[in-house]
Formats: structure tokens, C-alpha cells, sequence
């Protein structure tokens, strides 16, 4: 509690006189962000008056209407927007380029998370729990399945999560920061505790998600409020200003920064700070891994790179070699105990640590090539990542999803189908030419060249390599090992997570064959420093 | 020697019927595609697509020639401009057809004799049930073989020169159920090899040095290039010719190809990809005619008088059919490549007598092969005989065929050989005399050797009336089909008139490609060598006659021989040589780099990996799965960061 005064405190002191006659600030600019907060309050309206055999319909057509709506709003902000980016929301909101191009990311790939989440088929009555007193597939769970078809609270969850992440990217001010940043982690430990199967692990996971994730929000906020104590002003640009002229002491700087930052490569499960990310990912149901590993991952990174090039662009010759360290511990973090997982989503977790390695390369690159290398990185590995999580998702036995990679040998006799996508979707985690996971390393790379970091890459492609193996032990194991005899089966998925899948398929593809438009979208962003 | 520099500038672009020149390379491939992808579904049309597509390319061949032949000799090097293949930098390789008198004298020949032996295949391999995919191979063949020619440069060139060693790979290991056809395939594939490593060479340095391996360019700036390079590229130009045709020291591969079907043997193994070497060096007649190419035509002609005689006296201790005829084609190219070696003097001679070969050893090889497939594919000579009888029209072309290659007077044989052997003796002085008297005894040890096979398999006794083919079965001769004895007797009427017709008009109608021929008058006149010659020939094979015709051959070998015959049985230990100059050093080398492999290159891979491994099983339990301890990690991990930052500052 005392956390949340002080945050009202500064608040306060931010703004220490208001203006006499408040005036509604211009909202052009932040349509798709309002357009899915209000949905996720009118999913809440839905949860609570709506009878409950119409609410998953409702629901989802609310959630995807939503999704697509913000971005055809989006769409039409982005056709005209002033090239330098705009200030919205009395300042709090930077809406840039780059703030744009993430927009588009997040809810791009909330379209596929939402259909994940939405699907019905692969688990009749979908991945959430609804009454914690039924166990999974007994006489009344099958009873409450045929009454209430699913748990539809996931939605407005979501969503909010979602509105937290697009404030968070656009977010000019730190507390306008961290306040996106507990509207966005709020609801993602929730949905963690949600699976229906293996609820214990579930409930673990979501406890230690959330209470790791309060110990990095107090960490933001003490750095917050030493850089408040430095710069006089929570607001980035002034904090820029500051460090470039003041004689206040730099203790107060770099203490702050670091606290900041450690919040902030949390979120992003860079190592060391990477702990929570296996146990949860392996915990969460897994289309909730698959919206927080690809939606997370691209809102903390569009945090870390605000923050990095807007605040603190000025004293990068102090803090840039830290972060070397950091992103070395991560890339090896990541790439070393990949290859001793035993289980499928642990193994994508570790993935997903060394992968935020790669993109702290591109984020501390502090060029333009970085910065659009690192949006075009963030793009591919959130697609390519949703459509793993979803294959993931299909392999199953009796007692629910097949993790274990001992039971995912000689899938390929089986389900040939699956094999080759989950094949294809690997080769594009180990950054294969002709996926888009070859294009995006291969752009953050060379940005970090052109910035005078060699070796740094060098240990980036040494990572990697380490990590092709375990990447390529899994295909080894789908094609060329005996099927165990009572092996999974392979789930025929319904429409929805089919379409997830194909649009993470489609496009790790496209961005591997074609990239250059998407490169160009990226290109010539910058932030708007004012 | 002017006039061959100058070539370069008069080259052409082609236009009207000369410009359709793909046609000829896309005919054959067209059919090798559609039987290769159309599978089974075309097993009851595909031999007769695939005859169809080369016969349908001859037909442009003659028209080209008749186009070509219309115009006036400096216009008949024309150029066909298809696309730029390989845009790199510097370097330019255009895809585009040379049409001049040389490719297409090459073009006739291998869509002619190709046509007919298509026409016999469809015969011969009547009872195989891959005949598809035999006619498709072919078909691919006969496409490479005119890529070959046809290319205006050298890399088009090496293109076809290794499409046509697939599929002679292809076709010599076509019966892969029997080992000794797969390890002849593979020994031919390597031995080749060898030789196209020369050929790449040799382009590397034509690039290196003039910056281009098109023809034109490269002819136009071979003369300004110094002594060692010339020498050099012609040397390494060579080695190539060595591989694809045979030659010593890399020979030994050819004998053993007859193992593919004999209509392959024909075509590819006598005919006309091992002239490929033959046509390579006259394409090739800018350089080899420089003044400062002395030394490499001397090692040219030490090749090919080598191998004439290796190939003669191999082929007189060998009992089988196809390889005694191997062996022949093998000296018979030692004579083309002497010949190409004499330079200007020689040029025509061996072009002419690849092509009245081309026609009598594919007549040859036809005959042994109508003889295998009445006989249960029996090719041991001293299980056949008196078969004149029984099979009379492969007796007759087989006949003609031999008094062809003899040289019988008037015959192709007595035109194009005999010409080369005077041509060697009018190289003068001391050389004259060693290869004019090598190329001589050649003459006489083939008419040796040609006379024992005549004699062993359709004259005398019957051997094989009481033995049985291994299979178990009886023999019972008898004559082909037309689609067989067709072509054979096509090839018989070109084996007995081609060299009088063609040694009229070849030497002027090659001018274009590869120089004036250069007469030149030894020490004996031209009739005196014509005399010696057919007298030399007629001592062979009154010799064989005597030695094999008066007394009854045994069925077996026998064992205790003298030892020449013993070394030619040996195959003049090449073998041995070959094993022991490359064949066991590269074991010994590829033994040592295994064991470095194995316990230093695999030691590191392994040692890193299980370093790897290793350390993730400790790391990993770093992750206890309790809060308490990943709060700490963070922690520590924040002090770090923190700790860091400050130092870096305040440091």
C-alpha cells in the first residue's frame, strides 16, 4: 500500500498546480488504446449480466471485434500520423513510430493469443478451470462442460492485459510506466492460475509469477523514484535533459537506472532475472503462455528501448557495457540449460531467455538500424513463438497436454502434419535462412556491427549455435525415434487454433521470403524526444 | 597460324535457321524430362518419344548444315546468343551456341549415330523393364553431348562435358543389381573426375589471365599470353581430354564401362563422348597452334602414341567381345589425339577419323551386341564361333565394319588412319620417325587383334554347342529384329563410303573452325606410307590367321602363357599402376585424416559438447523451483547490474 501512495504522491507533485479549466485532451491518436480498454470493461458488463450459455459467444466476438476494430483504427491513425510522432494525453503518452509499429505487433498477435484462448475443441470446454472443486475429466466436470460450455472471465483479462501493454510502449513518463506496467501483469498472474489440467502446477506457477513480479515492480518504482530524486521529473525527456546538464550526483542516476531497468528486463525474462519465466511458462495454460511469451516479450522490449534511448541515450558510455554483461548471461542463460530440458515449454522458456539476449543486442545498439532491427526482431519471434505455443497445445494423452519430450518421439509417423510445422517453426527459433527468425537475427546483428559491437555478436552466434542443438534435438526425436507405445495423440484442432497456427506460420514464412516490407515499416522509426 | 588467331573477330550472330540452334538441345531434353517425370505412365510410348526427339534434332541438324554449307566459308562461324548464365562481377559466362563447320560435323555425328542407336535400343532392350528410363538417360545424354559442342565457351563446355559423365554414370551402372557394373560406374565417375579437375584448372587460369573463358575472347588473347600459361592451360586442357576419352594414364576406366548395355557401349563408349577429348583439343586449335604451345603438343602426341600401342596390344590378349573392342576405341583415340596433337598438319585427319570411326566402331559394338542377344548375352569369345552362319547380316556389317578399321583399301579406315600415319611421319626429323613408326606397328597389331575376333567369334567351329550359358540355358542363335539389323547396316554403308566422301570435302569444309590444313612431305612419299600401311595390316592379320584360324581354339583360357600376354591380360599392369601411384596414398591420407577426425577434430565437438551438457546439469539446479531462491538470483543480480553501473561511473 505504502507503494501506491507514494506513486500518488508523485503524481501529485508531478503536476503541483492544476489547471484552473481541464480541458479533454485530444484522443485521435489513442483510439486503439481506448477502443480496447472499453471493450474490456463491456466484458466485464457481459460476465456479469449476460445468461451464461451466450457469454462465450459474446464474448468472443467482442475480443476478436475489438482486436480488429483498434487495428483498423490504428491503421487509419498510421496512414496520416505526423512523421515526428505526437504527444497525447498531456504528455503522458508518446505516440511515435515506433509506438505505431508495436501497437500493430501486440495486436496483431493478440488476434492469434485471443483465438488460441477461445478455442473449445482441443480441450472440450476450453484451457480454464471453472469450478475448482471438479476435477478435470470426471462425470460432473463433463456435466459442467455440457451446461456452461467455458470460463469466459479470460476475456476481459485479456484484454486489459492488452491496454496495458500498448500504454506501456507508448508510456512518456515513468509512472505512466509502471502504472501500464501493473495493468498489464494484474491480469497475466491471474490467467496463469487458470488451467484446468495440472491446477497445482498452474496455481504455483501464478503465486510465483506474482510474487516475483511485485519484487521487480518495487524495484521499478525505487528506481523511479531515485531518478525523480535526480532529474526533479518523472518524465523522460526531462530525465534525458538532466543527465546531460546537472551537477546533482550520478549515484543517483545510475542507482535509479539500474533499479529500472532490472524491472524492466524482468518483465522481458532477460537473465539473470530470468527465473520465473520456465516454471511459469510450463505452469500457465498454454494459450496464456503463448499470449505472455509473445505479447510480454514485445511490450517489455518496446519499454526497455523507450527507456534506453530516450532517458538515457546521453550516458550510454556508462551503462552500455553493463548491459553487454547482461545480454552475455542471458544468450548463455538461455542457450546452456536449453539443453538439458526435458519438457517442451521449458524448453521454449529457455528459448525465449536467450532470444531476449538477442534483442537486448539490438537494444542497446543505440542507432536507427538498432532500433527498427530490434521492432522487426520483436515481430518475428512473437509469431513464431504463438504459433509453437499453439502446436504445443495439440499434442495430448489422456491426462491433458503431452509435454514431456519423451513423448514427443517419433511424432512424425503419427502426424506428419504437425512434425513439419513444428519442425518448420523450430528451424525459425534457431534462425534458419528463409524463416523469419534467420531475417531478424540477421538485422539485429548487423546493426550491433555497424555499432562497434563484434564480439558481442560473435558470443550472440556462439548462442546460437549452442541452441540450434537442442532446437534440432526435437526434431531428431519427432522423426527419426520410435513412437513410444502409448505415445499422444495429435488433436485435430477446430477452426480457431488452426488459424492461430496458420497466421504464425504464414508469417514466419513471409517474413523469411519477403521481408522487406515489413523492414521498411520498421525503418525510420524513432522516438519522439521531446 | 594468323588465320586461326583471327577467328575470334569473325565470329557472327546467327540469324534465320541457325538461330533455332537451341532446338537442338532442347529436343533431346524435352524427352529425357517428360520420361523422367512422366514415369510408368509412359513406359508404352517412351522409347519412341525418346527416338523421336533425337531424330527430330538430326533433321535440324541437316537442315542447319545445308544453311551453313549455303553460305561463304568466312561466314560460317556463327554465334546464338541464349542468355547471360553467370553474371558475377567480373566474370560473365554467357549461355550461347557456337554453329560453326566443327560443332556441327559434331552435331551430325551425334544425333546420326544417336538416332540409329536409339533405333537398335528399341530392339536390344526390348525385354528390360526400365526401357523408359533407359531411352530417358539417352536422351539426357545426347542433350549434354550437344551442349558440349555446341557451347560458345569453355564453362558451357565443362557444363556438358559433366552432364554427359552423369549419364555414361548413369548407363555404365545400369544392371545395378550386379556389382561389377555399379563398381564400373564408379570407377568411371572417379577416374573422370581426375581428368575434369585438369579441365576446371584450365578455366580458372583462362579466367585469371584473360579474364574470360568464352572462346572468342579467349582465342583473341591466347597469343599475348606468355609461354608458361599456354603451356600450362594446355597441359591441364589435356588432362581433361585424357579423362573423357580414355587416354593414358587414365584408360583404365573405358574397358571396364562395357559393362552398361552394349547400345550405351556404342554410342557413348566408342562413338562419341570419348571423342569429347578429341573435340576439345581441336576446339581448342587457337592455342595448341601457337608457336609457344610447342611443348604441350609434344606431350599431346606422347599421349596419344602411348595409348595407341597400350590399347593394340591389350586388345590382342582380352577374350571378351566388348572389351577387346574397348580396347580398340581406346588405341583408335590414341590415333585421333596423336593426330590433334600434330597441329595444323593433323587437325583434320583426327576429326576425320573420329567420325569414319564414329560410324565402323558403332557398327562394331552392334554387331557384338546382336551377337550377345541371339547368344543368352554370352560376351566370351572363346565360348561363341562359327556364327557367320547363323546370324548372316551381323556377319556381313560386322565384316565391313572390320575391314574398315583395318584399313582395307578404299574403305573408311585406309582414308582417315592411313592419312595419320603419314601426317606423323611428315612431322619430320627424329619425331617423325618415332611416331610414324609407332603409329605404323599400331596399324599393323590392330589388324592382329581385329582378324583373332573375326576368326574366334564367326568363323571356325561351333564352341558353343555343347555348353551352356550361365544361367543354365542352352544357346540357340539367331538373327535380330529389323529395329536391330537396321542400323547396323546403315552404319556398314558408312563404314565402307564415309571416309572416301568425307576426306574429300572435310579438311576445307573445317577451315572456318580450325585452320588451313598444312601439307607437309616427310621423308616417304604419301604412297609409299598408303603401301606400308596396308602391308603392315595385311601381315597382322595373315599372323592372326595363321596363329588362331588353323587349329581349334580351347573353350578356357589358358592359364600358362607367355609373359606379354600375361602383362596385356594384366591390362599392362595400369591397374597396379594406378593402385599404387594414387589409389594407395589416398587410402593411406584418408586413413590419417580419419584418425584425426575421429580423435581430434570429433575429440574437440564432443569435449565442447559435453562441456556444454555438463555445465547445464549444474546450472540447472540452480533453479530450484523454490521463490525464495530466484528472489535471490534477482537480487544478486540487481546488486551486480547496480554495482556495475556505479563503477563503470565513479571507476
Amino acid at each position: 500500500m505504502s507503494v501506491i501512495s507514494s506513486v500518488l504522491l508523485l503524481a501529485q507533485e508531478q503536476q503541483p498546480t492544476a489547471p484552473a479549466k481541464v480541458e479533454a485532451p485530444p484522443v485521435g491518436a489513442i483510439w486503439p488504446i481506448l477502443i480496447v480498454l472499453g471493450a474490456a470493461c463491456v466484458g466485464v458488463l457481459f460476465e456479469a449480466f449476460l445468461p451464461r450459455h451466450q457469454r462465450w459467444p459474446a464474448q468472443v466476438v467482442l475480443s476478436l471485434l475489438t482486436v480488429v476494430g483498434a487495428g483498423i483504427a490504428l491503421v487509419a491513425y498510421a496512414t496520416d500520423a505526423p512523421a515526428a510522432g505526437e504527444l497525447a494525453m498531456k504528455g503522458t503518452l508518446a505516440v511515435d513510430r515506433p509506438a505505431l509499429f508495436l501497437w500493430g505487433t501486440l495486436l496483431a498477435l493478440s488476434l492469434g493469443a485471443v483465438l488460441l484462448i477461445a478455442d473449445r475443441s482441443v480441450e472440450p470446454g476450453g484451457a480454464f478451470v471453472a469450478s475448482a472443486a471438479i476435477r478435470p475429466g470426471t462425470v460432473q466436470d463433463r456435466a459442467q462442460v455440457a451446461s456452461t460450455g467455458m470460463q469466459t472471465e479470460v476475456f476481459p483479462l485479456t484484454l486489459f492485459a492488452l491496454g496495458g501493454m500498448m500504454i506501456f510502449c507508448a508510456a512518456n513518463d515513468l509512472l505512466t510506466m509502471f502504472i501500464a506496467l501493473e495493468v498489464l501483469s494484474l491480469p497475466l498472474y491471474l490467467m496463469c492460475g487458470l488451467a484446468r489440467r495440472r491446477r497445482l502446477l498452474s496455481q504455483e506457477a501464478a503465486v510465483k509469477y506474482f510474487l516475483l513480479g511485485a519484487f521487480a515492480s518495487a524495484f521499478f518504482l525505487y528506481g523511479v523514484a531515485l531518478l525523480y530524486g535526480y532529474a526533479g521529473s518523472v518524465r523522460l525527456a526531462d530525465i534525458s535533459a538532466a543527465a546531460a546538464g546537472t551537477d546533482r550526483s550520478d549515484t543517483l542516476l545510475f542507482a535509479g537506472m539500474g533499479l529500472l531497468v532490472v524491472g524492466l528486463l524482468f518483465k522481458a525474462s532477460v537473465g539473470p532475472f530470468h527465473t520465473w519465466t520456465p516454471d511459469v511458462y510450463q505452469g500457465a495454460p498454454t494459450p496464456v503462455t503463448a499470449f505472455m511469451a509473445a505479447c510480454t516479450k514485445v511490450a517489455a522490449f518496446g519499454g526497455i528501448l523507450r527507456v534506453l534511448q530516450v532517458a538515457f541515450q546521453s550516458t550510454n558510455w556508462e551503462w552500455r557495457g553493463v548491459l553487454w554483461g547482461v545480454a552475455i548471461v542471458s544468450m548463455v542463460i538461455g542457450a546452456v540449460l536449453g539443453l538439458t530440458q526435458t519438457d517442451v515449454k521449458r524448453m521454449i522458456a529457455y528459448s525465449s531467455v536467450a532470444h531476449a539476449g538477442f534483442l537486448l543486442i539490438g537494444s542497446i545498439a543505440l542507432t536507427e538500424k538498432g532500433l527498427s532491427g530490434t521492432l522487426f526482431y520483436l515481430l518475428t519471434y512473437g509469431f513464431t513463438t504463438l504459433a509453437t505455443f499453439g502446436v504445443i497445445s495439440l499434442v495430448r494423452d489422456a491426462s491433458g497436454e503431452a509435454t514431456h519430450l519423451s513423448q514427443w518421439a517419433g511424432l512424425a509417423k503419427r502426424s506428419p502434419l504437425v512434425a513439419a510445422v513444428f519442425t518448420f517453426l523450430l528451424l525459425a527459433l534457431a534462425g534458419i535462412p528463409l524463416t523469419s527468425g534467420f531475417v531478424g537475427k540477421f538485422v539485429v546483428f548487423e546493426a550491433a556491427i555497424d555499432d562497434g559491437m563484434a564480439p558481442l555478436v560473435v558470443v550472440g552466434l556462439v548462442a546460437s549455435a549452442v541452441a540450434a542443438f537442442f532446437y534440432l534435438r526435437v526434431i531428431v526425436l519427432m522423426y527419426f525415434s520410435e513412437p513410444a507405445a502409448d505415445g499422444p495423440t495429435v488433436t485435430v484442432p477446430g477452426a480457431f487454433t488452426t488459424a492461430a497456427i496458420t497466421l504464425g506460420v504464414l508469417v514466419t514464412l513471409l517474413l523469411g521470403v519477403a521481408p522487406a516490407f515489413a523492414l521498411d515499416w520498421a525503418s525510420g522509426a524513432v522516438f519522439a524526444i521531446r | 597460324m594468323t588465320g586461326t588467331m583471327n577467328l575470334a573477330a569473325e565470329v557472327q550472330q546467327a540469324s534465320g535457321v541457325a538461330s533455332m540452334a537451341w532446338l537442338l538441345l532442347v529436343l533431346p531434353a524435352f524427352g529425357a524430362a517428360v520420361l523422367l517425370i512422366g514415369g510408368k505412365r509412359t513406359d508404352k510410348w517412351g522409347h519412341l518419344l525418346g527416338s523421336a526427339t533425337v531424330i527430330a534434332a538430326f533433321v535440324y541438324g541437316v537442315v542447319l548444315f545445308l544453311d551453313t554449307k549455303s553460305l561463304g566459308a568466312e561466314d560460317r562461324l556463327r554465334d546464338v546468343h541464349l542468355f547471360d548464365w553467370i553474371p558475377v562481377n567480373a566474370l560473365d559466362v554467357e549461355f550461347g551456341l557456337r554453329v560453326d563447320p566443327l560443332s556441327l560435323t559434331f552435331v551430325l555425328l551425334i544425333t546420326g549415330v544417336g538416332s540409329l542407336i536409339h533405333i537398335y535400343s528399341i530392339g536390344y532392350m526390348s525385354d528390360d523393364r526400365n526401357r523408359r528410363r533407359f531411352f530417358a538417360y539417352l536422351n539426357l545424354f545426347v542433350a549434354a553431348m550437344l551442349l558440349l559442342v555446341l557451347g560458345n565457351g569453355f564453362v558451357t563446355l565443362y557444363f556438358g562435358w559433366e552432364g554427359v559423365g552423369l549419364a555414361s554414370y548413369l548407363l555404365i551402372g545400369w544392371y545395378q543389381d550386379k556389382d561389377f557394373a555399379a563398381t564400373a560406374a564408379k570407377k568411371a565417375f572417379l577416374m573422370n573426375r581426375v581428368g575434369d579437375v585438369g579441365l576446371a584448372l584450365a578455366i580458372f587460369i583462362m579466367f585469371k589471365t584473360m579474364g574470360s573463358t568464352q572462346y572468342d575472347v579467349v582465342f583473341a588473347q591466347i597469343g599475348n599470353q606468355s609461354t608458361a600459361t599456354v603451356v600450362s592451360i594446355g597441359i591441364l586442357l589435356l588432362l581433361g581430354a585424357c579423362g573423357k576419352s580414355g587416354q593414358f594414364p587414365l584408360q583404365a576406366w573405358l574397358p571396364d564401362a562395357m559393362a552398361g548395355p552394349t547400345p550405351v557401349s556404342a554410342l557413348i563408349h566408342a562413338a562419341t563422348m570419348v571423342t569429347a577429348g578429341v573435340y576439345l583439343i581441336a576446339r581448342s586449335s587457337p592455342l595448341y597452334s601457337l608457336p609457344q604451345a610447342e611443348d604441350a603438343r609434344l606431350v599431346v602426341m606422347i599421349v596419344g602414341a602411348v595409348t595407341l600401342l597400350i590399347g593394340c596390344v591389350i586388345g590382342c590378349a582380352y577374350d571378351d567381345f566388348k572389351k577387346v573392342l574397348a580396347y580398340s576405341t581406346v588405341s583408335q583415340i590414341g590415333y585421333m589425339i596423336l593426330a590433334v596433337g600434330l597441329g595444323p598438319a593433323g587437325y583434320a585427319f583426327g576429326i576425320l577419323h573420329l567420325l569414319t570411326h564414329g560410324f565402323f566402331k558403332a557398327g562394331l559394338f552392334l554387331g557384338a551386341g546382336s551377337v550377345m542377344h541371339g547368344m543368352n548375352d554370352e560376351g566370351n569369345i572363346r565360348r561363341l564361333g562359327g556364327l557367320a552362319r547363323k546370324m548372316p547380316i551381323t556377319f556381313v556389317t560386322w565384316t565391313l565394319g572390320y575391314l574398315a578399321l583395318i584399313g582395307f583399301p578404299f574403305l573408311s579406315g585406309y582414308f582417315s588412319k592411313d592419312a595419320i600415319i603419314a601426317a606423323a611421319f611428315s612431322e619430320g626429323g627424329g619425331r617423325g620417325w618415332v611416331f610414324g613408326g609407332i603409329a605404323l606397328l599400331g596399324a599393323g597389331l590392330t589388324a592382329f587383334y581385329m582378324t583373332r575376333l573375326l576368326i574366334l567369334v564367326f568363323l571356325g567351329k561351333p564352341r558353343w554347342e555343347n555348353l551352356k550359358s550361365e544361367d543354365g540355358r542352352a544357346y540357340h542363335p539367331h538373327e535380330s529384329g529389323w529395329t536391330m539389323t537396321l542400323p547396323m547396316i546403315v552404319l556398314a554403308v558408312g563404314s565402307v563410303g564415309a571416309g572416301a566422301i568425307l576426306s574429300g570435302i572435310l579438311p576445307e569444309w573445317l577451315t572456318p573452325s580450325i585452320g588451313e590444313l598444312v601439307e607437309e612431305h616427310g621423308p616417304l612419299s604419301h604412297t609409299l606410307i598408303a603401301v606400308l600401311t596396308v602391308a603392315i595390316s595385311a601381315i597382322g592379320a595373315a599372323t592372326a590367321f595363321v596363329v588362331f584360324g588353323r587349329r581349334e581354339q580351347p573353350v578356357t583360357r589358358p592359364a600358362r602363357v607367355s609373359f606379354p600376354v600375361r602383362a596385356a591380360r594384366a591390362d599392362l599392369y595400369g591397374n597396379h599402376l594406378n593402385e599404387a601411384l594414387f589409389a594407395r596414398p589416398g587410402v593411406w591420407l584418408t586413413r590419417f585424416l580419419v584418425f584425426v577426425d575421429n580423435r581430434g577434430v570429433d575429440g574437440l565437438v564432443n569435449g565442447i559438447a559435453a562441456g556444454l551438457g555438463g555445465s547445464s546439469g549444474r546450472l540447472r539446479r540452480l533453479q530450484t523451483g523454490f521463490v525464495r531462491s530466484y528472489a535471490l538470483s534477482m537480487l544478486g543480480g540487481s546488486i551486480l547490474v547496480i554495482a556495475a553501473l556505479l563503477m563503470v561511473r565513479f571507476a
